[in-house]
């Protein structure tokens, strides 16, 4: 993996100096629907294809943000800062 | 030897000697000679031995790219002699070849025995039976194969370093075309490095004579004017995602993105198919060339040239130039007689195919064959031409493609990707190579690196490997040194005809290119990363008082500073400081940092008074345990957290991470290196603190978990009144700038009470007396903290939302399995960390997760997980130590020193 990743803060950078935070995901609102809860928990999409995700720029303004990048091709299609995808 | 008349382009220095040492000789050549050359020039013929045969090998390439001149150097395996320049002092053997390079007892017994002809498939079918013996037939081999030996002993003095570099124009290859499309795009204004492997820049205009070693010396000259920042020698070890390019260069990896790539990597020379077509004195027309234009060296008395192209002619009129005997050039062709050769008064036997080589440990003469009319021609050196195949692998790498031009009978590329060119002959010659007909007599090599001959890829193909990428992984055909830069091309026209189809077919097709393009050498890839060490404001303090250091993560801690029992009890006995400065230390402030922190934590944060501090776990989504430490209040809207040491840039992220997806209006500030903390505890401390500072200390006004600003020994400090080592304690926190100044002045206060700095070690001992959990010690990934002894910190009842909360509420609905608890040793020996706890029929049932003995207690203590269901008060266990010893034990649930906590709040 060495594609460039564009901070919303910092501009292109290499990918080293992120730090990954997984899909973005929507929280379950109580522990009664268990499938829920474990699929939240414990179950990726995992999509061949576009995807949204969390990333943490370590190595540089050390904020948060978020991409659409597409798993196939590490192409990213779009980046903003947290709830800003198009 | 006398080397040929100084002349342009030639590499060496003639007013320069350089000794060095060869099989514990010495050996001399010229500043600018290659080890190879030195060689060559002293007389060495037989350079290696074959990776499977042990057959004598010559210089065959001279270009870094077949494997024939492997050595090793200074204790350094697998060394190029042809690329690396001879330096005074080095120390090159031969590798492969026992007991000598003249007389190798491997060779020996594959000629005296056909049938331990080691062809393909011969380890796998022979030594497979009997399965017994395979231990024995294992060390025989590993020690017969390889590329030479490392010595485990060497220990490397160099420094390798990686270099991260941005330019506009990256080219491949400085050759005429990488040479002239760098000129053109540092014109253009654009930044650009040109990256060469060659020891001369130019390509093949290095290596062919006056006129070309003008123009390359023009070329370059011009390309330093344009501002090109040139890399030579230098290798580009492949083109990974994002256009980025690891270039190594001497002790130095630089890792280039490049704007745009354009790779000129050119053509490589390849061998001709026929038998003993490896006996050293057979070699390819540019490494006569290379021998003759740079070294000036002559390659022997008498040269016979077999070819397929205009290069094998180019060298033939060389090789006369400088006074050899060329008997005759073979050309595979079927055309007019060349004018040139004609000048040189060279016979130019047209339509002839080399039959085989002959010789035994060196090349006397050369077989060629028109149909059945024969010659033998007798000579010292075969110069072979077999036409050129373009470097194509990086344009691969990069994410284009090739394909097979018919008509010229070799791939081309075919789509480029965006951002990436290729430049020269990388694009694919004119010149079409005749086939070859099928040669006789001896064994004829397809692949020097792994001694693949003709009968092997035969052999393949009728077992069933009947397409190249399957090929290769029986044959180990282009698997070796060269990576398929002298053999893919022969090895895919021999499968064709095999299997009686077109080189284009499919299952011909190409072998994947991938990286390293170029051999690489491991102290490169491990180069220098970035990772520091951490050192907190007081680390020369207890370097200087005699501090045993360790890694603590990023960190270096003090274990102990010699005596680690008597640390402990100047803690139990009267006063001791730790220096916690490695602490993760986090602001977080906002008109929501309560309700922020409410919905981080398990416990409750939004009730707290002012002035006061609380303990805190922080729990992942699934309710494990992450982290822990301490939370104070220092205003309505001002919070300072702990966070563990390791955990320190974990919890940022993850505090701010949350903060993402929740938006309040709260800032968390990560303060880590600017705030240095100390830990002053023991019966003495208010009394040792009280002499620095004007805060009120007394047990009334600054209580047990409280948090206050005071000023000590002139220094603006926050003290935590906390206990993780159970005496009476302060944590002070302050400016990094004052670190050692304040653990000086807290030092001599507490000297009249014999006061002791303490180390991890100490530390640990004091907080498993309290049964105080270090998170990733005792707890691992899948500890929750109602299982982990901490379900009185899991506010289950609290209105608000928070992180692990559902996950909490059912595992308690499910109720514990397993618990976290404390343990006595019985009979007084101290199991190991990591022991087990076996239960009935002697299965583990648990295992330990800390351990010591306490001298203060006078026995054995631990913490442990057991089954919930045997984890009463008083349960006896056993431990199975690794040791072997069996060690009795009894649960204990509260901690072994100062169970109700009254010292703390004393």
């Amino acid at each position: 993996m060495s594609f460039l990743l564009e901070c919303p803060n910092c501009g292109r950078r290499p990918v080293d100096e992120f730090s990954y935070g997984g899909e973005v995901t929507v929280r379950p609102r109580s522990s009664e629907d268990e499938r829920a809860l474990f699929g939240y928990l414990y179950f990726k999409e995992n999509v061949a294809g576009a995807q949204r995700e969390w990333w943490f720029h370590s190595s540089g303004c050390r904020e948060w943000f978020q991409a659409e990048r597409d798993t196939r091709s590490n192409e990213v299609l779009q980046t903003a800062p947290p709830g800003g995808l198009a | 030897m006398t080397r040929l008349a100084e002349r342009r382009g030639e590499l060496i220095d003639r007013t320069t000697p350089v000794t060095f040492g060869w099989r514990g000789e010495q050996v001399t050549g010229l500043a600018g000679d290659t080890i190879a050359s030195a060689l060559f020039d002293a007389g060495v013929r037989v350079f290696s031995r074959s990776f499977k045969y042990h057959r004598p090998r010559g210089l065959l390439c001279c270009a870094g790219q077949c494997p024939n001149c492997l050595v090793q150097v200074d204790g350094e395996p697998a060394v190029r002699a042809c690329m690396t320049p001879a330096e005074p002092g080095m120390q090159v053997d031969p590798i492969n070849a026992w007991p000598s390079l003249e007389t190798d007892v491997l060779h020996a017994v594959g000629r005296a025995t056909p049938s331990f002809g080691m062809q393909v498939g011969f380890y796998y079918k022979t030594f497979i039976r009997p399965r017994w013996a395979w231990k024995y037939y294992e060390k025989f081999l590993r020690s017969a194969a390889g590329l030479g030996k490392l010595d485990p002993a060497h220990r490397r003095t160099e420094r390798f370093e990686k270099v991260h570099r941005h330019v506009d124009v990256l080219v491949i290859g400085g050759g005429e075309s990488g040479l002239e499309a760098a000129i053109a795009a540092a014109r253009d204004g654009r930044e650009t490095a040109l990256v060469d492997e060659g020891l001369a820049l130019g390509g093949r205009l290095a290596f062919c004579g006056i006129a070309a070693a003008g123009r390359a010396a023009d070329l370059v000259a011009q390309a330093e004017e344009a501002g090109v920042e040139i890399l030579s020698p230098a290798w580009a070890g492949g083109v990974y995602e994002g256009k980025l390019v690891p270039v190594y260069q001497g002790n130095t990896m630089y890792r280039f993105r490049a704007g745009e790539i354009v790779v000129a990597t050119g053509v490589v020379e390849q061998p001709l198919v026929f038998g003993r077509n490896d006996l050293p004195g057979v070699m390819l027309g540019s490494a006569a060339r290379r021998l003759v234009n740079q070294f000036r060296i002559v390659p022997g008395e008498r040269a016979v040239v077999v070819t397929a192209d205009d290069l094998g002619i180019d060298a033939a009129c060389d090789l006369a130039e400088a006074g050899m005997e060329v008997a005759a050039v073979a050309d595979l062709r079927e055309r007019d007689e060349d004018e040139r050769l004609a000048m040189c008064g060279i016979e130019h036997l047209t339509g002839f195919a080399p039959v085989e080589a002959r010789g035994r440990s060196e090349v006397t003469g050369l077989v060629v064959a028109r149909g059945s009319e024969r010659q033998t021609i007798q000579a010292d050196t075969v110069v072979m031409s077999g036409g050129t195949v373009a470097q194509w692998g990086l344009l691969v790498q990069a994410g284009g493609s090739v394909r097979y031009d018919r008509s010229r009978r070799v791939y081309v590329p075919d789509r480029v990707p965006d951002g990436v060119r290729v430049a020269g002959e990388a694009v694919g010659t004119e010149r079409a190579v005749p086939a070859q007909a099928e040669a006789a007599g001896g064994k004829q090599f397809v692949c020097y690196c792994e001694d693949v001959t003709t009968k092997d890829v035969h052999l393949s193909v009728s077992e069933g490997f009947a397409s190249l990428e399957l090929s290769k992984r029986y044959t180990t055909v282009t698997m070796g040194p060269c990576q398929g830069r002298m053999c893919h091309r022969n090895s895919g026209l021999l499968m064709a005809r095999e299997l009686g189809v077109d080189p284009d077919e499919e299952r011909v097709g190409v072998t994947t290119a991938r990286p390293p393009h170029n051999p690489t050498s491991f102290s490169l890839l491990a180069a220098r990363g970035y990772e520091p060490e951490k050192r907190t404001a007081i680390h020369h303090w207890h370097a200087e008082s005699g501090a045993k250091m360790l890694w603590a993560g990023d960190w270096k801690r003090p274990y102990d500073y010699g005596g680690a029992e008597d640390e402990t009890a100047a803690v139990h006995e009267s006063l001791g400081l730790i220096d916690v400065s490695t602490l993760g230390k986090m602001i977080v402030r906002g008109p929501e940092a309560a309700a922020f922190l409410e919905r981080i934590y398990p416990n409750r944060y939004g009730d707290m008074k002012l002035a006061r501090v609380r303990y805190g776990i922080v729990c992942g989504d699934d309710g494990s345990i992450l982290d822990d430490g301490t939370v104070a209040r220092l205003s309505e809207t001002e919070y300072y957290v702990t966070t563990t040491s390791s955990g320190a840039g974990g919890m940022e992220q993850w505090f701010t991470w949350w903060n993402a997806v929740w938006g309040m209006d709260c800032q968390i500030v990560n303060v880590t290196s600017a705030i240095a903390a100390v830990n002053l505890a023991g019966p003495n401390a208010r009394t040792a603190l009280g002499k620095l500072t004007d805060f009120d200390l007394s047990n009334e006004a600054f209580p047990y978990l409280g948090a206050g600003h005071a000023t000590i020994a002139g220094v603006p400090c926050l003290i935590l009144r906390i206990g993780f080592v159970g005496e009476l304690g302060y944590e002070i926190h302050y400016p990094t700038g004052a670190g050692e100044h304040l653990w000086g002045e807290l030092m001599g206060a507490g000297e009249e009470y014999g006061v002791k700095p303490f180390g991890l070690e100490p530390q640990r001992v004091l907080r498993l007396e309290k049964m105080h959990v270090i998170i990733g010690q005792d707890t691992n990934a899948e500890s929750q903290p109602l299982e982990a002894a901490m379900p009185w910190i899991v506010k289950l009842d609290k209105e608000n939302d928070w992180i692990g909360r559902y996950s909490i509420e059912w595992y308690q609905r499910r109720g514990d399995r397993f618990a976290l608890v404390g343990f006595e040793g019985q009979n007084g020996s101290v199991p190991k960390e990591g022991a087990q706890i076996i239960g009935a029929g002697g299965m583990p049932v648990g295992r330990v997760t800390s351990s010591r003995f306490s001298r203060r207690l006078g026995k054995s203590i631990g913490i442990a997980w057991l089954p919930a269901a045997s984890s009463e008060e008083g349960t006896p266990i056993t431990i199975s130590d690794p040791s072997g010893a069996t060690i009795p034990a009894s649960v204990r649930r509260s901690a072994f020193y100062d169970p109700e906590g009254a010292l703390l709040r004393s």
